[in-house]
């Protein structure tokens, strides 16, 4: 069965090409078009469920291959287009269809009345293919055009409503800022070639140990430059600035891309170089620092922010800087682990978002207002309106607030838990576990300000708009109800054995995390240290929930159009710590200077065109020019001349 | 066998003939000086038939009947040049100048 896995690859691609065809052909088609969509990515659902079945019941000893076609058949590098089953890809690529399907099935509600629709389905389902190719592929290369290819949907999509130039600008800094992560991987990736001869995982992790010493420079370069890929891919200081402004995507996007699969291909890679990240503890740490600072710095601009996807955004990237403290520390499977679990609640977090976006919209455009449907101040309240909505936000707001026993407890409870047990013997760790913490009380904060925002206290809609308000109809709110139940109940799945569960991820990816737990063990907290840290999660998860509560409840909120503008720190928070402003004034206007300046008006118009182009036209104008001057027309120089050549060449003859 | 003294006086006639059409201006001298420098080849020419035999002869008969076609021609040019510019001085005739 597991031979089978290429189909989970073949089902979406069908339907994009499907798809792409019926956006030129007929965009009209849509119930078609949603067939073709929502059938490939669960028809590619049911055979990861046979994969990951099969690979359950019968666990092999070694990662399977599944070889499709020789590719690059170069001298020594005789690489093949291969898939690796093994059970890292398993879990991703249940994740990715699962909650794939999900948000396909979403997006039919939410996209219906869009004239882009086939097309939104096409590059729906064409970043599928990609996505599953980067956590299939069996090798860097194979790897990398799923990480590429993900990367160019994700503009696509981005720019989906590209008429508006913020969001065509939003989908081109997204694609360039991934440029520069991206660069990073391709050093890698030439890196390890050059040090192991191959560029398989499977060779990697049998060959990495005996190459490279441990913390030596070479194995710590290349997993420095593998980081940088992710910095720009999951969105990490620095270079997460794309994120937030990813947002002007559809929600049904941010929610796949954006906040459950593509943004965690770099904690993917982490975990599936994990050897190499063992061999290099000074990586590790850099990992988990950026992974600890991206966490705390993201979830203090979420307290401020209106916008209730850019909140989701933030909140994303905050989250992301977990999972990298996990595969930071060492705890491979517990970054992995709150990637699902994380995967589940944003998700429903961003499609919730996406249902009140939705209400919003409807009732100001029922009623031909331009209000913000987006800013939670013209919000509040909605749970009269919305019930099933507000309760099924509420549930992912628990899980992300880390109150058990729902999905994002156990996850962040053990990446934090790993932080501070690393920090036994290196202390450093103790200050990613305090950040972590600190985190984890203003993320559940500004969840509980997202939420009494939206939800609760009086209707800011106003009056004309509000008997508009509704939930959404039932192809929406389904994926949520499932959803729902997973960022509940998703916690399960590797409950630790400090409540009696027998961390079940945990001991499934063990083959995969095995090789780096030689180098890099870790011995998680027993008894009543365990105990401490997790009453202590706890506690300030509910803390920063009622904080977060009291604080936005005390306040009566002004409607967006009234809202007095912010000062201070929360200003500062609200404009993001300035920090595109930074980049603009130290890397993009000093590049477009250059640009301008430098490259167009002294090299292209002064080098190329006047030296090259031109000044060839010129140096030969002035040689005939140089000749010319010999055609005197006097016969008397023609024959001095020619007497003289005579001469030359009778002199040459002779001597 | 004066073949030395003949080829010295061919040498002799050839190098006249070269430094008249360097320094000459005169169209119609520059041709005799031409005439000249063939005539002097002649008759180095008919001087070294003597040792190498008839063809060198054969040679001169092409040279003479060349020089003629040549004068012919020539001269028709310098009539030609002096209607237009009333002057057979080579200084004046530079049409062809670049």
């Amino acid at each position: 069965m597991t031979s089978l896995v290429w189909l989970t690859v073949a089902l979406p691609l069908a339907g994009f090409l499907l798809n792409g065809a019926l956006a030129i052909r007929r965009p009209g088609a849509k119930d078609l078009v949603s067939g073709i969509g929502v059938g490939a990515l669960v028809g590619a659902f049911g055979v990861a469920l046979t994969v990951f079945l099969d690979l359950w019941l019968r666990p092999p000893h070694a990662p399977v291959i599944v070889s499709l076609w020789r590719w690059l058949p170069v001298g020594s590098l005789q690489l093949d287009f291969a898939f690796q089953v093994d059970q890292l890809s398993a879990v991703m690529l249940l994740v990715i269809t699962g909650v794939g399907s999900l948000i396909h099935l979403f997006s039919v509600g939410y996209m219906k009345a869009d004239p882009g629709y086939a097309r939104y389905f096409a590059y729906l389902n064409l970043f599928v293919v990609f996505m599953l190719v980067l956590v299939l592929g069996s090798s860097f290369p194979v790897m990398f055009i799923g990480w590429e290819g993900v990367g160019l949907c994700s503009y696509l999509l981005i720019g989906f409503w590209f008429s508006d130039k913020v969001n065509a600008d939003a989908g081109k800094k997204a694609f360039i800022v991934n440029r520069i992560g991206d660069f990073g991987f391709m050093v890698a990736m030439f890196l390890i070639w050059h040090h192991l001869g191959s560029v398989n995982f499977t060779d990697m992790v049998e060959r990495a140990p005996a190459v490279f010493a441990s913390g030596s420079a070479a194995v710590t370069a290349i997993t420095l430059f593998l980081f940088l890929g992710c910095t720009g891919k999951s969105a990490q200081i620095p270079l997460y600035t794309w994120l937030p402004d990813a947002m002007a995507g559809p929600t049904p996007v941010s929610a796949l891309i954006h906040a459950a699969t593509m943004v965690t291909a770099g904690v993917y890679l982490v975990a599936r170089t994990n050897v190499l990240f063992a061999l290099a503890p000074l990586s590790s740490t850099v990992v988990a620092g950026v992974g600890a600072l991206t966490a705390l710095f993201a979830a203090t601009i979420a307290l401020r922010q209106y916008d209730i996807k850019k909140v989701l955004a933030y909140s994303t990237v905050s989250q992301l800087g977990y999972m990298f403290i996990g595969v930071g520390t060492g705890a491979y499977a517990s970054g992995v682990f709150h990637l699902v679990t994380h995967a589940f609640f944003k998700a429903l977090l961003f499609l919730g978002a996406g249902s009140v976006i939705h209400a919003m919209h409807q009732a100001y455009h029922a009623t031909h207002s331009h209000a913000d449907a987006q800013d939670m101040r013209n919000m509040g309240g909605l749970k009269q309106y919305m019930p099933a909505t507000f309760w099924l936000m509420l549930i992912a707001t628990l899980a992300i607030a880390g109150v058990p026993p729902f999905a994002g407890f156990f996850s962040k409870d053990e990446i934090l838990a790993a932080a501070f047990a690393r920090g036994g013997d290196r202390p450093v760790y103790y200050l990613f576990y305090a950040m972590g913490v600190v985190t984890a009380l203003l993320t559940a904060f500004y969840m509980a300000r997202l939420i009494t925002m939206t939800f609760l206290g009086e209707n800011r809609t106003g009056d004309r708009e509000r008997s508009h308000l509704q939930d959404a109809p039932m192809v929406m709110t389904g994926p949520l109800l499932v959803l729902g139940a997973l960022s509940a109940f998703g916690g399960f799945i590797n409950l630790p054995p400090f409540f009696g569960g027998g961390a079940l991820l945990e001991h499934w990816l063990e083959p995969v995390t095995a090789p780096a737990h030689q180098f890099f063990g870790l011995e998680m907290p027993h008894g009543q240290t365990e105990f401490f840290l997790v009453g202590g999660a706890v506690a300030i998860g509910v803390l920063g929930l009622l904080a977060g509560y009291k604080a936005t409840l005390r306040r009566r909120t002004p409607t967006a159009a009234d809202a007095p503008a912010d000062t201070g720190l929360a200003r500062v928070l609200n404009r993001k710590y300035y920090v595109d402003e930074i980049y603009d004034a130290i890397l993009v206007r000093p590049l477009v200077w250059l640009s301008r300046i430098v490259l167009w008006k002294a090299v292209d118009q002064g080098v190329v065109d006047g030296a090259a182009v031109n000044g060839t036209a010129k140096l030969s104008q002035g040689l005939g020019w140089l000749g010319s001057r010999l055609q005197t027309g006097q016969v008397g120089v023609y024959v001095v001349l020619f007497l003289v050549g005579a001469l030359w060449i009778l002199h040459a003859m002779v001597g | 066998m004066l073949l030395g003294p003949a080829l010295a006086l061919s040498a002799i006639l050839f190098s006249l003939g070269v430094a008249g059409v360097l320094l000459r201006r005169n169209a119609i001298v520059l041709f005799m000086c031409i005439e000249l420098m063939l005539n002097a080849v002649n008759l180095s020419f008919v001087a070294l038939a003597q040792l190498h035999g008839a063809s060198g002869y054969v040679m001169v008969f092409f040279v003479m009947t060349v020089a003629a076609a040549e004068a012919a021609v020539g001269l028709a040019i310098i009539i030609g040049i002096f209607r237009h510019k009333q002057s057979v001085d080579l200084g004046n005739i530079n049409l062809l100048r670049g």
